[in-house]
């Protein structure tokens, strides 16, 4: 397989990649975006542990 | 499962579809991943030639699949808005928020590749025909109900707003479909219709299995991003505190 005329896309190299290349960044993108938002999460839930009166509130609730 | 018969209605309570939702993100984004490679794979080197257009027709495999998604989504969407107002449901509105960036990202994603194929095409990057301006608006009204749903602070006030603006603007989908046919265009016709089937079986293939890839993609982003809008929402919430990242 002669790979640089591959990627020369019959001349139309541009265009064909520049459109796969978009395609790619934006919705690699769009997922890593969706990852820091998981890790910003995890960052703020960590340190606040369940106090034993919120417990008792959550139990009261659910007999209400 | 023992349980025969399963109360879907359990899962229209965030509560039960958080942690249902994360199970199921790898289901659909491995599959999403797989199907993506084979695509491309058949695409670039099963797929012949274009006697017409050479090499550059290849953008087609990518840029059919990201206009139908911004097509499909956009009524799931209106879909979902629509029942979240009617029947006061939650999640369902929650979906219709996270799906909205999705479909803005495909519909970009068919402008500009649109815009990379015309241009050694028909020889100019842009023109203002029907096809190409309805789905101009298609993004214009992802936008804007993105941007109406983060300008009012009462979400579920925010939710029937959005809704309103999404189910007025499905108008637009069957006008972006049709207008290849209704008005004179540079767009080429339906590549698929029922009478007749323009292509080699390889490119169709390629093409089907990006689209594959973009629904299943989609659906792994879209129930990734409700997630957080339901951790977002329901901060409140006493089961929200158990529940796991």
């Amino acid at each position: 397989m002669d790979w640089s005329k591959f990627f020369k896309m019959g001349g139309y190299a541009l265009y064909v990649w520049g459109s796969y290349g978009v395609t790619f960044v934006l919705l690699a993108g769009e997922v890593l975006m969706l990852l820091k938002r998981k890790r910003n999460l995890a960052k703020r839930a960590a340190p606040q542990p369940i106090s034993s009166e919120s417990r008792l509130n959550t139990s009261l609730q659910g007999v209400q | 499962m023992s349980n025969r018969r399963i109360n879907w209605y359990k899962y229209a309570a965030p509560a039960n579809f958080y942690p249902l939702a994360g199970k199921m993100i790898p289901l659909f984004g491995v599959p999403a991943a797989i199907l993506f490679i084979l695509g491309m794979y058949v695409g670039f080197f099963v797929a012949p030639t274009d006697f017409q257009q050479g090499e550059s027709y290849r953008i087609l495999f990518i840029h059919v699949p990201a206009a139908w998604m911004g097509m499909f989504l956009y009524v799931l969407m209106a879909i979902y808005a629509g029942i979240g107002w009617a029947f006061n449901a939650r999640l369902a509105s929650m979906m219709a928020q996270a799906i909205a960036p999705t479909g803005a990202i495909f519909t970009f994603l068919a402008l500009v590749t649109g815009s990379l194929w015309g241009r050694p095409a028909w020889g100019v990057w842009w023109v203002w025909d029907a096809r190409l301006t309805s789905t101009l608006i298609l993004m214009f009204l992802y936008i804007g109900f993105i941007s109406l749903q983060s300008s009012i602070d009462d979400v579920r006030r925010a939710d029937r707003a959005g809704a309103v603006l999404a189910l007025v603007g499905v108008i637009n989908v069957p006008i972006i479909y049709f207008s290849v046919q209704w008005w004179n265009s540079l767009h080429q016709g339906a590549t698929i219709s029922k009478n007749s089937f323009k292509m080699a079986p390889s490119m169709a293939a390629a093409m089907f299995l990006l689209l594959g890839a973009c629904w299943l993609y989609s659906i792994a982003v879209v129930l990734a991003r409700v997630r957080y809008i339901i951790r977002e929402r329901e901060q409140e919430a006493p089961w929200m505190a158990e529940a796991a990242v």
